[in-house]
């Protein structure tokens, strides 16, 4: 054996990392060392979010970890030929790979990473390193406070939530801490059902630093009296289940989940839900009938859930970057995070970049970027090369932005000033081969596969929807079935419970606004094809 | 228990209810361990889980299927789920959907005549800073071509 002490080499587990091949590139590593005698510690952290730098390889040094990256399987002996565990060597450093200190690449120096701050530099598994980098910090700050002190710091903070509907956290947990008899059974609910396209950060928060969920959650039960907790998992996300599950397990062994948490008389226990596939199921009462076990369909509001929500109590729901933030709250104060940020928007937002983009990954910044500083400074343009025709913000009930709106800064009243919403904070961009015609009607061809069927202008609507859009693309009576679809719109928005089928005329008006173009008959050899894919 | 059930196939699910039924809202987590465990939720499991949750049979039949993810039937050896949301769209999904449906021979629903792989969409796989993306089991693969997706189906069909 050659004698160097143990090298830590990082490689993600992150589903993304492992959707291009991080299991590969770390089972090379792990036999490239073997062949060679070396031994090195391989660690599978989370992902540090530079997606199109993946799998994101990093050596750890006196000065902080050096990266190298993007790392495929057949680079890896390449690498060990360069000595790359040595990464100050000259060959190290000439190897076409080597991206220097991780911590100054200027992808990650200019964001503000609060919520993310541990995420891609923790092994997400490790409650020791979880402890290492200031967790549980935020806990034992609420377990010297009352719960009105807490709630209060997490008004101050003026957190709002950041699942996309934007209330203000500290306002509910207020109301669920006051609701019901003393002593009522009350509950947290997690909703992690992460449907929008485009969204991958409450992925991102449950596989790479899964603790910070369950710090948040367990200084929510401990801010209203709530002693149970469910994070209800979307089911495309089966890595995230097995992390929670195993953080989970870790927490209550070491006595921060369960009795007496750190000592104190609280109780909090967390279970993992898994939902089934249903896109509906992300508005918080259709989520909690599908947690008593029924169908998801949308409840009248009111009673509000904070009064009467998981089995008739008071609950408080909330997203999981919302909860995920509410750590550093208690760590740092409420002024911290409120310093960041524009107008009523405080704080940072997880912003994701996505679709057609040549840098994609996790962005978290704080209020008040331009959508053009997103896609060009961080995203560098469309990944095709050509130029950016449109950008949907906010998920499949998103608008769709025009070049002319990319400066509108990242807040969520100006974003409602020209009819758009920041949602969960997705970005997905469109090259100009987009066909914006054929957006619209994926926006209510979505709406109908999704709609729970409670309210008839969703159930139905949508469907009508996407067969008026159909005679306008092949040109039948353009102008009155124009006029059709922005009175469908108008029924929609106004006739249906919840965001699903109240929020589909997004997509599809703005659509038709910003890229009426698209909605002119088209040739008939072209349309033919269009038909055909839109059909297919 | 109706006769369709081979008595191996009963007393699993007679045994998964025994110990999800004390659980609050028991009838998700109970669904997803009979899926998981048989591959699909059989409609003759319908009346025992209603008589031991205290539920309709119409009740559980109208859970089963409002979710997309649960299936009344059995499925191929792999089940490939192709996304097709808009971030996968921008990066050409169509294409590739249409690729794939070319190559097995087969549409959404539906498995393949060898009875290896079973394609089913998807909405979203939150790997959207490397789409398009497809799920073959329980496994996302990111930034698919048709030339990934064929090597994909074949090491499924090889296995």
């Amino acid at each position: 054996m050659i004698k160097v002490p143990m090298i830590k080499v990082y490689v993600p587990r992150d589903s993304t990392a492992l959707s291009v091949g991080a299991n590969r590139t770390a089972n090379a590593i792990q036999q490239e060392a073997q062949k060679r005698g070396i031994e090195i510690e391989l660690i599978r952290n989370g992902s540090r979010g530079l997606f199109w730098l993946e799998p994101f390889v990093e050596v750890a040094t006196e000065s902080g970890r050096v990266a190298f990256a993007p790392v495929q399987p057949n680079d890896v002996a390449g690498l060990f030929d360069a000595y790359f565990l040595n990464p100050d060597s000259s060959t190290a450093k000439a190897h076409p790979l080597y991206l220097g200190l991780t911590e100054e690449l200027e992808w990650l120096k200019k964001q503000q990473r609060l919520t993310f701050a541990r995420i891609g530099i923790t092994d997400p598994v490790s409650i020791e390193d979880y402890l290492a980098h200031d967790g549980y910090k935020g806990l034992a700050n609420a377990l010297k406070l009352t719960p009105a002190e807490i709630v209060k710091i997490v008004t101050d903070s003026g957190l709002r939530g950041r699942g996309g509907a934007a209330f203000p956290t500290g306002i509910k947990w207020n109301t669920v801490l006051g609701a019901g008899e003393k002593g009522v059974q009350k509950y947290i609910v997690c909703n992690a059902d992460e449907g929008d396209s485009g969204t991958y950060s409450d992925r991102m928060v449950m596989e790479d630093d899964p603790f910070v969920l369950i710090e948040g959650m367990t200084i929510a039960g401990i801010a209203v009296g709530a002693n149970q907790g469910y994070i209800y998992l979307r089911s495309e996300y089966p890595h995230a289940l097995h992390i929670l599950n195993e953080a989970i397990s870790k927490a209550e062994a070491a006595g921060y989940l369960g009795d007496n948490i750190c000592g104190s008389n609280h109780t909090f226990k967390l279970e993992v839900r898994r939902a089934a596939g249903a896109y509906v199921c992300g508005e918080e009462t259709s989520l909690l009938e599908s947690l008593e076990g029924k169908r998801g369909l949308v409840r009248f509001k009111p009673p509000l859930p904070a009064i009467e929500g998981l089995f008739g109590k008071p609950t408080v729901v909330n997203n999981v970057i919302s909860l995920a933030t509410i750590p550093i709250i208690l760590d740092k104060g409420a002024q911290f995070y409120a310093d960041y940020g524009m107008g009523r928007s405080r704080g940072t937002l997880p912003i994701q970049l996505a679709g057609n983009i040549k840098h994609g990954g996790l962005v978290e910044l704080a209020f008040g970027a331009t959508l053009r500083e997103l896609l060009y400074d961080f995203g560098g343009g469309s990944y095709t090369g050509k130029p950016i025709r449109a950008v949907q913000v906010g998920g499949p009930l998103g608008a769709f932005l025009p070049e002319s709106q990319f400066d509108t800064p990242l807040d969520y009243e100006e974003f409602s000033k020209i009819w758009a919403v920041l949602g969960h904070g997705g970005i997905v961009a469109f090259d100009d081969t987009v066909d914006m015609a054929k957006m619209a009607r994926y926006a209510f061809e979505f709406c109908a596969i999704e709609s729970c069927g409670k309210c008839t202008p969703c159930r139905i609507g949508s469907t009508r929807g996407v067969e008026v859009i159909d005679k306008i693309i092949n040109g039948a009576d353009v102008e009155k079935n124009t006029k059709l679809v922005r009175d469908l719109s108008d029924t929609m928005l106004n006739g249906s419970l919840c965001a699903l089928g109240g929020m589909t005329p997004y997509p599809v008006l703005s659509a038709m606004n910003h890229f009426a173009e698209d909605f002119v008959p088209k040739p008939k050899s072209t349309l033919k094809k269009i038909i055909d894919i839109v059909v297919a | 228990m109706a006769n369709a059930l081979s008595i191996e196939t009963s007393t699993t699910i007679q045994s998964l209810i025994a110990q999800h039924k004390q659980m609050a809202g028991a009838l998700m987590p109970l669904l997803h361990a009979i899926q998981d465990t048989i591959g699909y939720i059989p409609e003759d499991s319908y009346l025992p889980i209603s008589k031991a949750l205290a539920l309709s049979v119409a009740e559980v039949h109208g859970v089963v299927t409002f979710y997309h993810h649960f299936r009344t039937h059995p499925v191929g050896n792999h089940i490939l789920h192709v996304c097709r949301a808009e971030s996968c769209q921008a990066m050409g999904s169509e294409k590739l959907e249409a690729s794939i449906k070319a190559k097995l021979n087969i549409d959404y629903h539906q498995t393949t005549s060898d009875g290896a792989i079973t394609l089913e969409p998807i909405y979203c796989l939150g790997n959207c800073a490397c789409s398009p993306a497809v799920m073959m089991d329980d496994e996302v693969y990111g930034r698919m071509d048709s030339q990934k997706m064929a090597d994909l189906i074949s090491e499924a069909r090889a296995s």
